[in-house]
């Protein structure tokens, strides 16, 4: 179908964007990518009166290193994330995830600010700001505030974000050195929303695993870290017994859909052996090898 | 109806200007009110990536922009790529292999290879395949489509399925 017939202002500034969203409250939206909210109006499921068109504000689509910190601008695009030098000298795993997003026609346009926004249960960017520990800047007319990428995160499309806010950049701690990482999916088709994947870190310590961070997503309303998993792992070298717990432990904490694709049964196996293997390419990778 | 803006952009190098209704998407934009309908519009959401076209030199789906967006941009669709006369390479090898049965896909097809050739090694069949994943050909004619873009890449890359 055809969108519905709405206002259109292109803001120029961040001021100008939330001073928008304030004059009227619950009746506009902001349009970055278009992405996911255009075809959303395309089948009518949303009629805002206002989009507030954020494309043309300057400065908000950078990816930058700070001293302990990559920071992410929310109308850094897909494809701009998937090829910058910095990400993948800092979060080969985002890198590597990167290409799994869409499909190239939509990296090209889709934003990381849009991608977070929306927080589809099956999207990579929530995961992998889970999985790093990402911290977002919000902005609303009436000032600024952070918020912890776990905190933000609220339900399936839902998140801390209201309806006069704007976010505006995601800042990704830099990870300790002999730091590996795992990335896996499944997908029906390449560049479909997953059936289920992992994004893991792995940490060492003395020769064991200092930390371990386990993110899942296609598994529950949200993108998800397995918290108590994690806690198994750490101060231990894997083993096929620990990693039987680690799984059984993460199995015991998503609560998957069932949906045309796949059951929750399958999707609560196929998250289990999408950790098993980004676990061990994690484990070889901070060992130094490679998978 | 809301108030029409107007906007100044290029398509395939032509400068336009014209007032558009902020609703209009990009596609109806292109075929209905420049005439350029070699832009095909399938699923209208996204989806089907019949309607890619290149927008300041990235392919993009034209059903999830809205013309007002573009006011300063540079627009490329397939009626660029090359002429009946002079088809561009890409073009030619989709003729040559068959790349094609009913047509709907190809303009979509066409961007979006330029776009990849440009963009990735496709040093694997497979990498194709997933390049074309968010194109649908309804006539399931994908195969010669991964053979006219091998061809264009060059049989050096050639790799597994």
């Amino acid at each position: 179908m055809k969108p519905p017939p709405f206002d259109y202002v292109v803001a120029e500034s961040v001021e100008a964007a939330v001073a928008a969203l304030a004059r009227a409250p619950g009746d506009a939206k902001i349009l970055a990518g278009g992405q996911s909210l255009v075809p959303m109006l395309n089948f009518r499921l949303l009629k805002p009166a206002i989009l507030v068109d954020i494309n043309r504000i300057p400065g908000l689509a950078h990816i930058q290193e700070h001293d302990d910190a990559i920071a992410i601008g929310a109308l850094t695009r897909h494809y701009q994330v998937e090829t910058s030098p910095i990400i993948a000298q800092h979060f080969p795993v985002v890198t590597e995830a990167m290409r799994h997003v869409a499909h190239l026609a939509i990296r090209n346009r889709g934003t990381v600010g849009g991608s977070l926004s929306h927080a589809d249960p099956a999207a990579e960017l929530p995961m992998l700001a889970l999985l790093l520990d990402g911290t977002l800047q919000v902005v609303s007319s009436k000032g600024k505030r952070t918020v912890a990428i776990r905190d933000f995160l609220r339900g399936a499309l839902t998140v801390d974000l209201a309806e006069d806010e704007l976010l505006t950049e995601i800042r990704l701690p830099k990870l300790p050195p002999a730091t590996g990482w795992g990335f896996a999916e499944v997908a029906r088709r390449g560049g479909d929303f997953a059936l289920a994947a992992a994004a893991v870190t792995v940490t060492l310590a003395d020769g064991v695993i200092g930390e371990a961070r386990i993110a899942m997503m296609g598994i529950g309303e949200t993108a998800q870290r397995a918290y108590e998993a994690e806690a198994l792992l750490r101060g231990r070298a894997p083993d096929p017994a620990l990693l039987d717990g680690v799984i059984d432990a993460v199995r015991a904490a998503v609560t998957p859909n069932t949906d045309l694709h796949a059951s929750a049964d399958y999707r609560r196996h196929l998250v289990g052996v999408l950790v098993r293997r980004t676990l061990d390419a994690a484990w070889q990778r901070a060992c130094g090898g490679q998978p | 109806m809301t108030a029409s803006r107007t906007i100044k952009l290029t398509v395939n190098g032509r400068a336009y200007e014209r007032a558009v209704e902020p609703r209009l998407l990009l596609v109806d934009f292109l075929r209905h009110t420049l005439g350029l309908t070699g832009t095909h519009v399938g699923c209208e959401h996204g989806v089907c990536g019949a309607c890619t076209v290149m927008v300041d030199g990235s392919s993009m789906r034209s059903c999830l922009l809205f013309a007002v967006q573009l006011d300063g941009a540079s627009v490329d669709t397939v009626e660029g790529l090359g002429t009946i006369a002079k088809l561009n390479p890409l073009q030619e090898a989709f003729r040559e292999h068959g790349a094609l049965q009913c047509g709907f896909c190809t303009p979509g097809m066409l961007m979006t290879a330029t776009d990849l050739i440009r963009k990735y090694p496709l040093a694997t069949d497979a990498e194709i395949r997933e390049g074309l994943s968010g194109n649908l050909c309804r006539c399931t004619g994908y195969e010669h489509i991964v053979r006219a873009i091998r061809a264009v890449v060059g049989s050096s890359r050639e790799g597994g399925a």
